[in-house]
C-alpha cells in the first residue's frame, strides 16, 4: 500500500496528462465527427463517398498502429511536434469516425415520418434538419457519444506505451521501482480510470432511460 | 433507388453545383494525395548531413521481392489470427456466463456480476494485459488474450443481456408453461434466438477484438506489428520502416474491412430489419 502512498504525486500528475489528453482528443473528435456526420448525410454525392470512405478506413485501423505511425513514421517525415501533440493527433484522428457514426445513428433513430413531414410542409435540407430532426436526435446521440468518450478515455492509455507520460506510462514506471507491489499500483490506477468511466456510464444510461420514457 | 427524403431529387441547378462541389473536391483530395506523394518521394537530408532516397526509391521496397519478407508476414498474420480466435472463444463462453449471471434471479449472483462487469468494462484493456502478465506472470501471449477474452466477454454479455431482455415475454412465460425448468427455458428457448438476434453486433465486436490485438504488440507479443516492424526492420536496416509499416496497415485494413463485410452480410441474412433510416439515403448506404 505505501507503493502506491508515495506514487500518488506521480499518478495525480498522469492522471491529469489523461485527461488532458481525454479533454483534447474528446473535442478534436467531436468537430471532425460532426463535420463527416454532415458530410455523410448531405446532398453532394462526392462528399457522402469522401466521408463513408473516411470512416471505414480509420474504423479499421488498430489504434496501436495509428499511434505507431503517430509516433515513428511522423516524426521520419519532417514533422516535428512533441509526443503529446501527436498523439492528441492521432487520438483525435481515430475517435473522430466513432463520433460520426454514433451521431449519424442518432439522426437514423428519429422516425421518418418526421423527416417527411417536416419536407411535406415544404421546409429544406436545412431547415428540416436544424429544426425538425436534429432537436430530436441530440437525445439519442448523447448516450451513444457518452460511450465514445468512454472508450476515449481508455483508449489514451495506448498513448502511454508511445512516449507520452501519462496514467498507464507513469503506473509502469512505479511498478518498475517497486516491483513487490504490483496489485495495489494496478488496483489503484484502475481505480484512477474507473473514476472517469463509471460516472460516464451510469450519465449514459440514465439520460438513455429518460429518452425511452419520452418516446 | 432510395431517394433520402432529407432533400428532392436533384434539378438541373442543384446537380450542377452538386457537381462543381464533387469536381473542386475531388482536385483537393487529388492535389492533398500529390502533394502527399511528392513529399514522400523527395530525397530528404538528415542532420548528419547525408541524403536519405524518397519513400518510393526501390532501395526501399527491394525486400518484397524476398519471398522471406512474405513468409515473416504471414507468421505475423497468423499469430495476430492466432490471438484473436483464442480470445473470441474464450470471450463467448465468458460472455455466456456474464449474460446468465446477469440476468440470475438471485440477487446474489446478479449485484456481483453487475459490479464485476462494471469493473471490466470500465478499465482500459491495455492495463488489463499489464495486470495479467505482472500479477500472473503469464507470457505476454496469455496476458493478451485473457485480457482481450475478459474484456470482450463482460461486452459480449452486456449484448446477450439485451438480447434477451428484447424477447417477447411470452418467449418465457410458454417455455415454463409447458414444463421446461428455468434454466431449460433460458438455454433452449430464449438463449438461442437471443443469440441469433445479436449475431451482427458479436460479429462487429470481434472486429473490435482483431484490431485489438495490435494492443499485444505493447506488452511484447511477437504479432504482425512486431514481427513486421520491429524484426523486419532490424535485420534488413531501417531505410525499410515505413514500406514495412504501410504493408501491416495495409494487411489490417483488408483483414477488418473483410470482416466488416460479413458482419453487414450477416446482419441483413439474418433479417433483423433494419428499418431504413433517415440519414440512408443516397447510393452507397444499402445496408
Amino acid at each position: 500500500m505505501d507503493a502506491v502512498l508515495e506514487g500518488l504525486p506521480l499518478l495525480i500528475d498522469g492522471f491529469l496528462r489523461t485527461l488532458s489528453l481525454l479533454g483534447i482528443a474528446g473535442l478534436g473528435a467531436f468537430v471532425i465527427g460532426s463535420i463527416v456526420a454532415a458530410m455523410r448525410i448531405s446532398p453532394i454525392a462526392s462528399l457522402r463517398i469522401l466521408a463513408t470512405v473516411y470512416t471505414e478506413l480509420v474504423r479499421n485501423t488498430p489504434l496501436t498502429l495509428v499511434l505507431f505511425g503517430c509516433a515513428f513514421v511522423l516524426p521520419y517525415l519532417d514533422v516535428r511536434l512533441s509526443f503529446f501533440t501527436l498523439a492528441a493527433i492521432g487520438l483525435t484522428v481515430y475517435t473522430s469516425p466513432f463520433v460520426a457514426e454514433a451521431i449519424r445513428s442518432g439522426v437514423n433513430g428519429v422516425p421518418i415520418g418526421q423527416a417527411e413531414a417536416a419536407r411535406s410542409i415544404g421546409l429544406g435540407f436545412g431547415q428540416t434538419l436544424g429544426t425538425v430532426v436534429l432537436p430530436q436526435a441530440i437525445r439519442m446521440v448523447i448516450p451513444p457519444l457518452i460511450n465514445v468518450f468512454i472508450a476515449l478515455t481508455k483508449n489514451t492509455s495506448v498513448a502511454g506505451a508511445f512516449f507520452v507520460v501519462e496514467l498507464f506510462a507513469r503506473s509502469r514506471q512505479i511498478i518498475n521501482d517497486r516491483g513487490d507491489e504490483v496489485l495495489a499500483i494496478l488496483l489503484a490506477v484502475s481505480a484512477f480510470y474507473l473514476i472517469v468511466t463509471v460516472p460516464l456510464g451510469l450519465i449514459a444510461s440514465a439520460i438513455e432511460k429518460r429518452v425511452a420514457v419520452l418516446r | 433507388m432510395s431517394q433520402s427524403v432529407l432533400y428532392d431529387a436533384p434539378g438541373p441547378r442543384a446537380r450542377r453545383r452538386s457537381q462543381i462541389i464533387s469536381i473542386v473536391s475531388a482536385l483537393l483530395i487529388a492535389a492533398g494525395l500529390a502533394w502527399l506523394i511528392f513529399t514522400l518521394a523527395a530525397p530528404r537530408v538528415t542532420a548528419g548531413g547525408s541524403t536519405q532516397t524518397g519513400l518510393f526509391d526501390p532501395s526501399r521496397w527491394d525486400i518484397f521481392l524476398d519471398l522471406a519478407t512474405w513468409r515473416a508476414i504471414w507468421r505475423g498474420v497468423l499469430a495476430t489470427l492466432q490471438m484473436a480466435a483464442v480470445a473470441a472463444v474464450l470471450a463467448m463462453i465468458i460472455g455466456v456466463l456474464f449474460s446468465f449471471g446477469r440476468t440470475a434471479r438471485s440477487a446474489w449472483v446478479r449485484v456481483p456480476t453487475s459490479v464485476l462487469l462494471e469493473f471490466f468494462r470500465g478499465m482500459p484493456v491495455l492495463l488489463m494485459m499489464l495486470f495479467v502478465l505482472l500479477v500472473f506472470s503469464t507470457g505476454s501471449y496469455w496476458a493478451g488474450v485473457t485480457a482481450l477474452a475478459v474484456y470482450n466477454g463482460a461486452l459480449i454479455g452486456e449484448i446477450l443481456r439485451a438480447g434477451i431482455r428484447s424477447l417477447p415475454r411470452g418467449q418465457a412465460e410458454a417455455g415454463l408453461a409447458i414444463g421446461l425448468t428455468p434454466v431449460a427455458t433460458r438455454f433452449r428457448i430464449e438463449f438461442p434466438q437471443a443469440f441469433r438476434q445479436m449475431l451482427p453486433i458479436i460479429i462487429a465486436q470481434m472486429v473490435v477484438l482483431l484490431k485489438d490485438t495490435a494492443l499485444a504488440y505493447i506488452v511484447g507479443y511477437s504479432e504482425l506489428l512486431r514481427i513486421v516492424v520491429n524484426n523486419l526492420s532490424n535485420f534488413y536496416g531501417n531505410r525499410y520502416f515505413f514500406s514495412l509499416f504501410f504493408v501491416v496497415l495495409l494487411v489490417y485494413l483488408v483483414i477488418n474491412l473483410a470482416l466488416s463485410w460479413i458482419a453487414r452480410f450477416v446482419a441483413r441474412r439474418t433479417g433483423s430489419r433494419s428499418v431504413t433510416g433517415i440519414a440512408d439515403g443516397g447510393d452507397e448506404s444499402k445496408s
